[in-house]
């Protein structure tokens, strides 16, 4: 048995985009993304918006039907599109929960917090009485830092911090083992965000958790993963340790990447040269052929425009695609 | 002894009068820049760092008021005049860029259009004089095929691309004071180094003083010389750049500094949060706004508003911990 607890092979997911029959247009999403989770730890994703961090997480739960490639959670195949094989998710759904950026829009606004922790656990018929079912609402929302008091009140009578949680007890009422965390705490200030992954961490030590956490923080998200992948327009172009590909990114992109992020330390700050990258991210609907970073990357070569670069290791656990690795590092 | 400073605001209080009660945003606020400074404020969602901004430029939004205190800038005494005479220096002497360029940018218009607008509005160029000079000011921003781009609608651009063409507005009558409240929020990292790198270098060029808003500390700690730190309405610390980083004073300053996870961490360290939640502006506490979140919170803090501690003619807090410290060391003050 490996203990590759999420295994993401060649996944796919396509938007139609108009057009008929052979005019037909698709936005690729997301395009031949691989990795893998290991039981109880943590994959970040970064990226520039719209490169299909999002879309990656909610096809794994099967928010959409997926366009291609292969999910094993837990030994069980969600689905293999090549052979045709998707599991009957009632079985799945329950231990696979999601958390969202904005604690506002995920909340019912007319139900209490206890009802909206309650409603998870009656779904999935969870409590074998009312008196149970209290209590789970009650532990659930002590986990995350709220307590007895707090469960006849409204969302809006939370802070933003406190909502989030609400959020997230809402998603662990299931008692989950794989929780996609999809920019939990971008829409929080900063004296707030450390609360909530401190929170998320926590939880996961206790309850063996595992996460695909998606942020455009990289430092955050630096902070709450073992490893992170790195997209771009629809694809994986590096994944390694966090703190290897934080110190020592080798793809053009990553690299480009990482040094725009500013560096919350004057002296840092102003002796840092930054790799300031021209113009912007391509549309997906139309993507660069070959490597689709091309467009904008300095090392660019012709075989860069006509063959896609293979994601490839190289070196231990250290995964990037680009075709000029040599040059660029 | 003012006349050095481009902004001049002294003790400044404002209140938004809600159905719900007095909402007290700002709370004797005190701010002055140098000409071509760069001042950060940073602090937390609602500390009213916009509400301080808006107000120099005249644009207190209903139903708030100002109750107290003085604004000068550039030699006008803002709370004086009258919304005629500020349009004047709106956008020729002061302009701002918000967050989502999408709000200030009229989607019927093109982009040609309404930088010609504001160009004839504030000069007395004529229409093509005023043509000629947005084409420099595009191309001043870092936009290719200016005269392709003026025909263009907002939509048209994406959104790196907006926030450049509301720089080139912002500064198409080279204003002495640019604000620019969360410019680069909405934006990904790679076209916020993009706009920061041309925010200073236009800064350089045409020597104007920048207001930068922002939650993002990395960005202050590149960007700015001085720093101000608002909470509850009210600024709690106020320095040069490298005291806010590494002498911070307040309880809340050093809080927000140790909070954030850092980028170049060589090992995994728990972060040390703020614990409770922001204040309730309709019900501020009687004394320090910070006391219910403070870990040194003394009997005092909770009964009375701290005077300011002054460390030296920049830095300064509002603290009763900083007051008592200087006063074991024999320098207290105010
Ligand atoms: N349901 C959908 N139908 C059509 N297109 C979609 C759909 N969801 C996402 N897309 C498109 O797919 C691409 C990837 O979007 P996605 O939301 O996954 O990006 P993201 O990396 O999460 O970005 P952000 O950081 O802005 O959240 C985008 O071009 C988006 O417009
Ligand atoms: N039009 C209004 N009516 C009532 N209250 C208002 C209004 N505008 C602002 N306020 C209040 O004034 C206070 C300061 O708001 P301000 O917008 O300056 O905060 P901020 O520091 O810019 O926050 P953010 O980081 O969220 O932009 C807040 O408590 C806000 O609720
Ligand atoms: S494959 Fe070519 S274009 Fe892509 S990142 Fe590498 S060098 Fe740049
Ligand atoms: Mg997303
Ligand atoms: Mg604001």
């Amino acid at each position: 048995m490996s203990n590759e607890f999420i295994k993401v092979e060649h996944l796919k997911q396509y938007f139609p985009a108009g057009g008929h029959g052979k005019n037909k247009r698709f936005i690729q999403a997301v395009d031949d993304v691989n990795f893998t989770i290991n039981k109880g730890e943590t994959l970040g994703l970064v990226g520039e918006s719209g490169c299909g961090k999002t879309t990656t997480g909610r096809s794994l739960l099967r928010l959409y039907e997926p366009t291609g490639g292969r999910f094993e959670f837990d030994n069980n195949v969600i689905f293999d599109v090549e052979n045709k094989k998707f599991a009957k998710m009632d079985e799945f759904r329950k231990r696979m929960q999601i958390v969202f950026q904005d604690p506002y829009a995920s909340l019912d606004p007319r139900m209490t917090v206890a009802d909206i922790v309650g409603e998870a656990i009656d779904a999935h018929k969870l409590a074998s009485s009312k008196q149970d079912r209290y209590d789970m609402i009650i532990e659930m929302l002590e986990r995350v830092g709220l307590n007895s008091e707090h469960a006849n009140r409204y969302p809006h009578e939370f802070s933003g911090g406190q909502r989030q949680r609400v959020g997230i007890a809402r998603a662990l009422a299931v008692r989950p083992d794989f929780i996609v965390c999809d920019e939990p705490v971008s829409a929080l200030d900063v004296s707030i965000q450390a609360q909530v992954v401190n929170m998320f961490e926590d939880l996961q030590n206790e309850m063996g958790l595992t996460y695909l956490f998606i942020a455009h923080d990289l430092s955050i998200v630096k902070h709450i993963s073992k490893n992170i992948g790195v997209m771009y327009l629809g694809r994986m172009v590096e994944l390694a340790d966090s703190f290897e590909i934080t110190s020592h990114p080798v793809h053009p992109y990553t690299k480009s990447l990482i040094s725009a992020i500013p560096i919350a330390d004057p002296k840092i700050a102003r002796e840092s040269k930054r790799i300031v990258l021209e113009g912007d991210v391509p549309s997906p609907l139309n993507p660069p052929s070959g490597c689709r970073f091309r467009t904008r990357c300095k090392y660019a070569t012709e075989r860069c425009a006509c063959e896609v670069p293979q994601f490839k290791e190289v070196s231990a656990g250290h995964y990037a695609a680009c075709h000029n690795l040599d040059a660029c590092n | 002894m003012s006349d050095k400073y481009l902004v001049d605001i002294k003790n400044e209080r404002l209140s938004f009068f809600t159905p719900a009660g007095e909402v007290k945003a700002l709370n004797d606020v005190s701010i002055h820049l140098e000409p071509g400074e760069v001042l950060g404020i940073v602090g937390e969602s609602g500390s009213g760092k916009s509400v301080t901004a808006y107000s120099l430029m005249g644009l207190t939004a209903n139903p708030g008021k100002l109750i107290g205190g003085s604004l000068m800038f550039n030699d006008h005494q803002i709370e004086n005049m009258t919304e005629r005479e500020m349009r004047k220096i709106r956008g020729s002497e002061v302009s701002i860029i918000f967050q989502d360029p999408m709000t200030s940018l009229n989607p019927v218009y093109t982009i040609g259009n309404q930088i010609v607008e504001v160009i004839m509005l504030h000069t007395d160029k004529t229409r093509k004089e005023a043509k000629e000079r947005a084409k420099e000011l595009l191309e001043l921003v870092g936009i290719n095929e200016p005269s392709k781009r003026l025909k263009q609608y907002p939509h048209e651009l994406s959104g790196g691309m907006r926030q450049r063409v509301m720089i080139a507005i912002a500064l198409a009558c080279e204003p002495k004071l640019l604000i620019a409240d969360e410019p680069t929020t909405a934006l990904d990292v790679t076209i916020q180094a993009q706009i920061l790198e041309l925010m200073m270098e236009l800064k350089e060029k045409l020597g104007m003083a920048i207001i930068m808003i922002t939650h993002d500390l990395g960005v202050v700690a590149s960007m700015c010389d001085r720093i101000a730190v608002m909470y509850a309405g009210r600024i709690i610390e106020y320095g040069t750049t490298d005291d806010i980083f590494y002498n911070p004073k307040h309880m809340y300053t050093k809080g927000l500094i140790r909070s954030i996870p850092r980028l170049d961490a060589t090992e995994h360290e728990r972060l040390v949060p703020i614990e409770g939640t922001p204040v309730d502006l309709l019900n501020p506490p009687a004394g320090c706004p910070f006391a219910p979140r403070c870990e040194a919170c003394m009997k005092i803090c909770l009964r009375q508003m701290p005077p300011k501690a002054v460390f030296d003619e920049v830095h300064y807090t509002h603290c009763w911990l900083n007051q008592k410290e200087m006063m074991e060391k024999g320098e207290a003050n105010e």
